[in-house]
């Protein structure tokens, strides 16, 4: 049973007069637990999937269909329950609030949702214990670190226990080795069973996952999980 | 979203950017305190008024010469041509009434005094002992004229504060003869200043019995005569005696006006109840101005924001969730503008006050009702047109924007 499946997936963009195929026929099944990376050049629409995987975009045709549920004919608020409850986001530039402190950043999803506020303090202790920002509660992002201000804001993402973490470029901003401790923590979380599926320009970084998407020109070019094509591709 | 944390996630928004919300802030608070303060002036006006008439004396009915035009046709007026004086006979006979407690002719015309090598023009005032105790006049040396047969012209006078300060200056006033008109009076009493005074100034008036006035004046009648009834529930039977006994006397002509103090004080109650209401409006067009700035100040805002509203929809808030939070902001700040703006106005009011002690300027409460309501109702008005751009922001090219 995949955690997400897409199915002859369309995504159209009109420029103008010119018209952009973000997406185009794209099917594409991801099991429960596993880590997968999204690669291609920039363009090849690979931000389009991961947006329309965590529901903030709707395809022009197609279907898909995350825990065996059609998700695109949701109501936006049911869709907006299913971001809170199942899919956890982490960006490149962090998105965190300026003038809230790292504690508060990662309670943000917990309020939004309405969960009471005892319940939110201890979870978001569990959760500055675990990503090694105990001493970092009261501190507003300008006073942290890259490394820090994306740790926090996979906290955020992981607090409200979603199936999924969709990550875009989550190191694009972090110097090499901040960036591996980064990736190192997200493998961590999906050792612990949740699905990870990180967009990446980084070659040495993208072979670390265990399954690897090839994205170009809106076209799935390869999945690392399937049979080489019979009829490959020129070029590659 | 539970309340509270909306209303705590607002207000650190608010907080965040503290140079705006410090301007809409002030503009609501300017809005609402114009409005206390210039109901305070409107209504402060109206009570100065009607205090002042209440000073007059209570229970006053007027009879004046002549009919006003509200009666409608009256027969008897169009064979006349001209109306009856009123004599002090009528105002003697206005004294019979049941309800009436006292009464006093008054006549009135300007003449000169002097005493000394100094003259001026004065203000006479020709009435009876009565006139003092109507008016409720303060005597401050000497006597009041005395109660002695209304068609007796003793040549003696009471004067008042300025004129006696400016005829004797530091000497004794009381028991000196003055010159009026052609006339040698004795002064026998000053009045007390009262600084103010509707329609005449006792500190430059000259009182003497009616019947002398009427003599230097060479006329025999009367200006008015002041009624005063028995307590304020015979106002009404005093005004129609006083009428009927006229009439009677008037060969049945009804030829006089008679009015009463209330309905004077209405007339001035309504007129300035409604320049208080005017005032007021014109100062809540500044709160619509205040809510225009608002709404500019949250479009700002969204504008500021747009990453963090995409944000929230990517971690999972619904519309209705970021609407409220943004609405909640708006009505956060038209409300602190509109509390700070009433005390600013109440201080203000309280200032003027301390500045003219006389003026009673307090805001009426409809108008800090009002002034408030819509300090809010505008706020929120102008927030919903930011928030429902927020809510409506597509989360994808929001959060591109940071
Ligand atoms: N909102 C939009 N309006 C018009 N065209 C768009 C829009 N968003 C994406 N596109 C187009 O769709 C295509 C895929 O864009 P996408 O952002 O998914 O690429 P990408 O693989 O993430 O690239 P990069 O590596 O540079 O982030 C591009 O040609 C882009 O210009
Ligand atoms: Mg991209």
């Amino acid at each position: 049973m995949p955690l997400i499946e897409l199915k002859g997936i369309e995504r159209v963009f009109h420029l103008g007069d010119s018209t952009v195929h973000a997406l185009a026929g794209l099917d594409l099944a991801i099991e429960p637990g596993e880590y997968v990376a999204v690669m291609g050049p920039s363009g090849s629409g690979k931000s389009t999937l991961l947006n329309l995987l965590g529901l903030l975009d709707r395809p022009n045709a197609g279907t898909y269909h995350l825990e065996e549920r059609d998700v695109t004919t949701l109501t936006p608020n049911e869709q907006a329950r299913v971001r809170s409850e199942r899919i956890g986001f982490v960006f490149q530039s962090f998105h965190l609030v300026p003038r809230l402190t790292a504690a508060e950043n990662i309670a943000l999803p917990m309020i939004l949702s309405g969960l009471p506020a005892s319940e939110r303090k201890s979870r978001v202790e569990q959760a500055l214990a675990n990503f090694g920002l105990e001493n970092r509660a009261g501190h507003r992002p300008d006073q942290l670190s890259g490394g820090q201000r994306q740790r926090v804001a996979i906290a955020r993402a992981t607090i409200m226990q979603p199936a999924m973490l969709l990550a875009d470029e989550p190191t694009g901003n972090l110097d090499r080795h901040t960036g591996e401790e980064v990736m190192a923590l997200l493998e961590s979380l999906n050792q612990n069973g949740v699905t990870l599926i990180v967009v990446t320009h980084d070659q040495v970084l993208g072979a670390r996952a265990r399954r690897q998407l090839a994205m170009e020109d809106g076209h799935l070019k390869h999945d690392s999980s399937l049979p080489p094509s019979p009829f490959p591709l020129p070029g590659q | 979203m539970k309340f509270v944390d909306t209303l705590h996630f607002a207000r650190h928004a608010a907080t965040g950017y503290p140079l705006r919300t410090a301007l809409s802030i002030l503009a609501m608070a300017i809005g609402v305190a114009s409005v206390v303060v210039l109901t305070a002036l409107g209504d402060g006006a109206r009570r100065y008024v009607v205090d002042q008439f209440s000073s007059l004396g209570s229970n006053l009915v007027i009879v004046l010469p002549g009919r006003s035009g509200t009666g409608g046709f009256n027969p008897a007026n169009a064979i006349t041509s001209t109306p009856r004086d009123l004599t002090i006979g009528d105002a003697a006979a206005i004294q019979r009434g049941s309800a009436v407690r006292r009464t006093t002719p008054v006549t009135v015309g300007t003449s000169e005094i002097s005493f000394g090598g100094r003259l001026r023009e004065v203000m006479i005032a020709g009435t009876t002992a009565e006139y003092v105790l109507i008016r409720n006049f303060d005597i401050a040396q000497g006597r009041f004229l005395p109660d002695d047969d209304w068609n007796r012209g003793a040549p003696i006078a009471v004067i008042g504060a300025k004129v006696r300060e400016e005829l004797f200056g530091a000497t004794p006033a009381v028991g000196q003869l003055v010159r009026l008109g052609d006339r040698r009076v004795r002064v026998i009493g000053v009045l007390k200043a009262s600084g103010s005074g509707m329609g005449m100034n006792t500190d430059e008036l000259v009182l003497v019995p009616v019947a002398l006035a009427q003599a230097i004046f060479n006329t025999n009648t009367l200006f008015r005569i002041l009624v005063e009834a028995r307590n304020r529930e015979s106002i009404p039977a005093a005004k129609a005696q006083a009428l009927d006994i006229v009439k009677q006397r008037h060969n049945g002509e009804e030829d006089v006006t008679v009015i009463t103090q209330d309905a004077i004080l209405a007339t001035f109650d309504r007129l300035l109840g409604a320049l208080t209401l005017a005032v007021g409006g014109i100062a809540a067009i500044s709160l619509a101005v205040a809510g225009i700035l608002v709404m500019n100040v949250m479009l700002v805002a969204v504008a500021q924001r747009t990453g963090e509203i995409g944000l929230l929809k990517a971690l999972g808030a619904p519309a209705h969730t970021i609407r409220n939070a943004f609405l909640c902001e708006a009505a956060m700040l038209s409300a602190t503008g509109a509390i700070i703006g009433y005390f600013l106005g109440v201080l203000g009011a309280a200032l003027i006050r301390y500045a003219y002690p006389v003026f009673p300027a307090y805001p009426p409460s409809w108008a800090v009702v009002a002034g408030l309501g819509t300090a809010l109702a505008t706020g929120l008005l102008f927030g919903v047109m930011p928030a429902r751009r927020a809510a409506s922001l597509d989360p994808v090219e929001a959060l591109m924007k940071h």
